[in-house]
């Protein structure tokens, strides 16, 4: 039962109060560099919350056997391999993705949420906990991707994961496809999270 | 692709491509590290430093052990190892011969592993197929472009430090934001030279 509880608890930590990339502002290289369509950034979070879980765990199971001094390089092999499985299984299945993603799918290994997550909870916590709060991370990480996306692509493109919803005659913003529309628009999701954020803690503090 | 002049790469990688502006490498430290002016330079010329040699290391590993013995998919694993590694050595090499600079980079050190720019370049370097000039014109580039982008912001966020921001949009937000406008302005840049 309380497992239950508290993993209800991971995941409202992870998507909303501890969202990776607008609370703790880590891992924002790919979530940038792939939001250009939404397609992209579903896979990407996907794979994203796939390696995260799964070396959380790893690192918890082997929490206990490995050394201190060398945790690091342990934590960075883990991750390495489930990075590799991954590129393995869009090189397999979905090759245009693959390509789509480029580089980026090997980046995962240093995006700073898996090793976050694995420093910060699954090297003190069992190992369901640790699979549990990688995936809530991994959820924030891709609600935020996605929303990136969907301004992206809708103005830059007038589509929404591929298919065409704009009007006929709507004009396309160069602007959105191009790299600096990224920063602006996190910058400005951070903006209204930040404020939703402090007038709920408000709220709370006027009740009692 | 493979026939461009190794020198207009260089410049490429400088301004129309450069990590931070069109490629989004190295956000993090990118973020965190350029409060001010000394400390991002810091930073820079290490990471400069480390992105050429393990670039080139990488490209010496890839090409002569992991492309004869079939091994491609082995390519992340080697690279994170070799720039781990290369960090780990370094950092020992500068306390001993150097330990002003060791103190002065202190934290930055063990940072730079993690750091997206070194790995993106030596992924990229894989991908677009450079030969071996190439590659080090390329990773010194990208190492002085991305040197050139932190220190920059550093300036900025130096003077920003006495204008009052909304609230919400203090720290990273309008970090985000001024990349955005310095992006723009490299954009210009883009009709100089082109490098995918």
């Amino acid at each position: 039962m309380s497992l239950k509880k508290d993993a209800k608890k991971i995941f409202k930590k992870g998507i909303l109060y501890d969202n990776p990339i607008l609370v703790q502002v880590i891992g924002i290289c790919s979530a940038l560099a792939v939001t250009n369509r939404m397609m992209n950034s579903l896979i990407m979070g996907i794979a994203l919350s796939f390696v995260t879980a799964f070396s959380s765990m790893t690192v918890s199971l082997l929490k206990s056997r490995t050394p201190r001094h060398i945790r690091m390089m342990v934590q960075v092999l883990i991750i390495s391999a489930y990075v590799i499985i991954v590129d393995i299984f869009l090189k397999a299945y979905m090759i245009d993705m693959s390509k789509a993603l480029g580089p980026y799918v090997g980046l995962i290994i240093t995006n700073c949420i898996i090793m976050g997550r694995a420093e910060g909870f699954a090297q003190s916590n069992p190992p369901l906990l640790s699979f549990l709060d990688g995936l809530s991370s991994g959820f924030g990480y891709t609600l935020v991707l996605l929303f990136i996306s969907l301004v992206r692509e809708l103005l830059g493109f007038g589509t929404v994961f591929g298919r065409a919803v704009m009007p006929q005659n709507f004009t396309k913003w160069t602007l959105m496809v191009m790299p600096p529309s990224a920063f602006f628009i996190l910058a400005l999701i951070m903006w209204a999270a930040y404020n939703l954020r402090t007038k709920k803690e408000k709220e709370g503090v006027e009740k009692k | 692709m493979i026939d461009v002049h190794p020198f207009v790469i260089f410049i490429a990688s400088i301004f129309t491509s450069n990590m931070i502006f069109s490629n989004f490498l190295g956000m993090c430290s990118f973020i965190a590290v350029s409060k001010e002016i000394p400390t991002a330079i810091g930073l820079g010329v290490a990471v400069t430093m480390v992105l050429s040699f393990t670039t080139v290391l990488n490209y010496i590993v890839y090409w002569n052990i992991l492309v004869p013995f079939g091994l491609e998919y082995l390519m992340y694993i080697v690279f994170i190892l070799v720039i781990a590694a290369f960090v780990q050595l370094l950092e020992m090499v500068m306390e001993r011969y150097l330990s002003n600079l060791y103190y002065a980079l202190g934290i930055f050190l063990p940072l730079i592993t993690v750091n997206c720019a070194i790995l993106g370049v030596s992924l990229f370097m894989v991908a677009r197929q450079y030969d071996f000039l190439q590659t080090f014109m390329f990773s010194v580039g990208s190492g002085i472009g991305w040197a050139l982008a932190i220190t920059a912001m550093a300036g900025i966020r130096s003077k920003l430090n006495e204008n009052s921001i909304p609230e919400g949009l203090r720290g990273a937000p309008i970090t985000l934001i001024i990349t955005g406008i310095m992006a723009l302005a490299f954009i210009g840049f883009s009709g100089m030279v082109q490098i995918q």
